[in-house]
């Protein structure tokens, strides 16, 4: 035997295994996870149907001709540009839907890889949502070109539409993290959501102008939604500089308050349920 | 079965010396329990309904559990169905969260702890291997560029861009253990995949665990298999209820784990009929024709099954039994004690020491010992059961059949009616 294999033994540093958590696994490989992922279940979603990618569209273009239909022919919004709005919120709102849609059975969908693999739990939330917005980044493009042939011209304020995505963006990804492990623990929570969203859909003025609801409870609550706000804000920004802005939709910077604190809180709410649960989503499955 | 029995012992010494090598796993009174409500509250209604707080049973899956592992070690860790080895596994695997104690490691772990996790069933194999390289935590050209080398070892080149759903499951098995092998990981976490694919597959897949016994790369192997365990491990440890029972050399261990099996089988409920242990399988063992203890036997060879039983209270009439079991689960042949040579009764604290010759007409395969004990001459009056006493492979050239026959066979051409 040689000198040098009855050397006494080098330790080797050794770190801690801490097991799981929502990111555990190191921030490039969380980032890769997300983006190969989130790619994969894009491409997936159109593979196989001869269409592909026109389906994405075709779901919001049917619902937007059939209230278009409602709402120009039977019930009249006084509302200029009133079916470039419609168009341009039904697909945004899509975001929010098909995100949180998604991502609430999501972590229950990936058992196999939760109890089996070190995996950071966050990805898989974040993957529905990167992929409704995949899908919005998309539509975006026919919106906006629908938006030019209806003969609105451009302006500076389109440029702010990053604005808007992005608070919808984080929205929707704090409402699937907090969705996606509280299902984990009741599995009903999927079930309840698909009702609540279309509460939610039709308690952000999105089909209606805020306008037409008259100062009361129901205005109030209304206003307390930041999705209201949110779209408040867009309508102006994209469609019409004429319309009001968040600020005068809600009338005061104090009246913006309850939208913004809900918002907030559902942020904090989301990352803190997912980062408590995440170590024990493995065990509850 | 993977395992290479065509030779008798490990291919090289088993006393590689570790006591050079750093240590690279070192686990410290982990303890890890999981609350499991006796009825599953899954649901908000049942939260809201159930006033009182529902009832909990405490599942003890480990009790301080401590052990280290060197550098290059090939380690088995054993245990019967829920002694904890799997949750071992995850807490090692970052996948449960250890109650207490510390993990800790150096290397790069593979972060599967069973073949084709993670694998998506829409994708082709190219994206999969991609994909896996990611979750090992490669990067995407890393992960890409492996494509080559796993497809290579699995044999499932020309269907590379072939969804895995239309794979068969050999082929994914292969795929799966083949991402496995390749990749860099220097630490291994491997749960019972031993028995994969078809028989040349096995073949190569016994050749990569023999290259890693003697490897750099650090294994930990889970499995039942006690053949398994004395071939590719160094060491071994025991797990029963969640404690460590038993540690050191895996012949050794795999013996505590057969012994303590039995001893707890009638009790278990899990594989055995019997509620009280009347009497209880000691030790169970081949020899040779030379009388020394063999773990396998060569096809054809004469075959010398022991065992020893113990009373542990008062049996009268009994019968004993036993019989060998196939790998197709074929009870390919029985014996018992001969009748005229039963005792009237068994008195508890008595040993029974049981040697027979059997003639070795089995095919090559490994076998499974079972044992029945019986009393009052009844053979539906059952005190013991135990379905696994010992397991053996006969080695050798396998031809058709369950058993092969001394055959002579004549041969003759004869002329046919000449046109």
């Amino acid at each position: 035997m040689s000198a040098e294999a009855q050397a006494p033994a080098q330790p080797v540093e050794l770190r801690e295994v801490r097991g799981p958590s929502a990111t555990g696994g190191g921030s490039r490989r969380f980032f890769e996870l997300l983006w190969l992922i989130s790619a994969t279940e894009f491409k997936k979603s159109f593979h196989g149907t001869a269409f592909g990618y026109i389906w994405s569209l075709v779901r919001p273009l049917m619902l937007f001709g059939v209230l278009l239909v409602v709402f120009t022919r039977i019930i009249r919004f006084e509302v200029p540009n009133y079916p470039v709005l419609l168009l341009f919120n039904l697909v945004v709102f899509g975001l929010f839907q098909e995100g949180t849609g998604a991502a609430v059975g999501s972590v229950l969908a990936q058992e196999g890889i939760v109890r089996k693999t070190q995996f950071p739990r966050l990805v898989i939330p974040l993957s529905s949502v990167m992929v409704a917005f995949f899908t919005l980044a998309l539509n975006l493009i026919a919106v906006f070109a629908f938006i030019l042939i209806y003969g609105i011209t451009p302006m500076w304020t389109w440029l702010l539409l990053p604005v808007i995505l992005l608070l919808i963006v984080v929205l929707t990804c704090a409402v699937s993290l907090l969705l996606s492990a509280l299902n984990v623990r009741f599995r009903d929570v999927a079930i309840i959501w698909t009702v609540a969203a279309t509460v939610l859909m039709y308690g952000t003025p999105i089909i209606y102008p805020l306008s037409i609801i008259e100062p009361s409870f129901l205005r109030d609550v209304l206003l307390a939604n930041p999705l209201t706000l949110i779209f408040a804000q867009a309508h102006h920004w994209i469609i019409d500089p004429e319309a009001e802005t968040a600020l005068q939709a809600a009338g005061s910077w104090a009246a913006m308050l309850p939208a913004t604190a809900i918002y907030v809180l559902t942020c904090v709410l989301g990352v803190w349920v997912f980062k408590r649960e995440a170590p024990k989503i493995a065990e509850r499955l | 079965m993977a395992v290479d029995t065509t030779q008798d012992g490990p291919a090289t010494p088993r006393g590689r010396d570790f006591d050079a090598e750093p240590v690279v796993i070192e686990a410290r009174g982990v303890t890890k329990s999981f609350r499991l409500p006796v009825n599953k509250i899954s649901s908000l209604k049942e939260q809201i309904t159930t006033f009182s707080r529902p009832d909990y049973r405490q599942l003890h899956a480990l009790r301080d559990v401590s052990f280290e592992i060197r550098r290059g070690e090939f380690f088995g860790i054993v245990g019967r169905n829920g002694s904890g080895k799997s949750t071992l596994l995850k807490v090692l695997a970052s996948i449960y969260a250890a109650d207490a104690g510390r993990v800790r490691m150096a290397g790069r772990l593979a972060p599967f702890i069973e073949l084709g996790v993670g694998f998506n069933p829409e994708l082709t194999a190219r994206e999969n291997v991609e994909l896996n390289g990611v979750m090992m935590g490669l990067e995407r050209r890393q992960a890409r560029s492996r494509l080559g080398a796993v497809l290579e070892f699995a044999e499932l080149e020309e269907f590379v861009d072939m969804k895995l759903k239309n794979y068969s499951s050999g082929m994914l098995v292969r795929l799966a253990f083949s991402v496995m092998i390749q990749s860099d990981a220097e630490i291994l976490l491997i749960d019972e995949v031993l028995a994969v694919g078809d028989a040349a597959f096995q073949q190569k897949c016994a050749d990569v665990f023999h290259e890693m016994r003697d490897s750099e790369r650090t294994v930990i192997l889970v499995t039942h298999d006690m053949g398994a365990v004395e071939h590719y491990c160094h060491r071994a440890m025991l797990l029963h209820d969640g404690e460590v029972r038993g540690m050191g050399d895996p012949g050794e261990v795999a013996r505590k784990y057969l012994r303590l099996n039995f001893e707890s089988a009638p009790s278990s409920g899990e594989d055995s009929l019997g509620e009280v242990a009347d009497i209880v399988v000691g030790e169970a063992w081949l020899q040779d024709g030379a009388g020394r203890r063999a773990a396998n036997v060569e096809k054809g060879e004469e075959l010398h099954f022991c065992a020893e039983l113990e009373a542990k209270r008062d049996v009268e009439g009994p019968i004993f039994g036993f019989t060998f079991v196939n790998p197709d689960g074929v009870e390919v042949m029985g014996f018992g004690v001969p009748k005229e040579d039963l005792p009237e009764r068994v008195a508890a604290g008595e040993r029974i020491q049981i040697r027979s010759r059997v003639e070795n007409r089995l095919a090559p395969g490994r076998y499974v010992v079972r044992c029945w004990v019986h009393r009052n001459r009844n053979i539906s009056d059952i005190v013991l059961y135990s379905p696994h006493i010992l397991d053996f492979v006969v080695f050798g050239k396998d031809e058709a059949g369950v058993a092969f026959f001394e055959t002579e066979v004549e041969f003759e051409l004869k002329e046919g009616e000449a046109r």
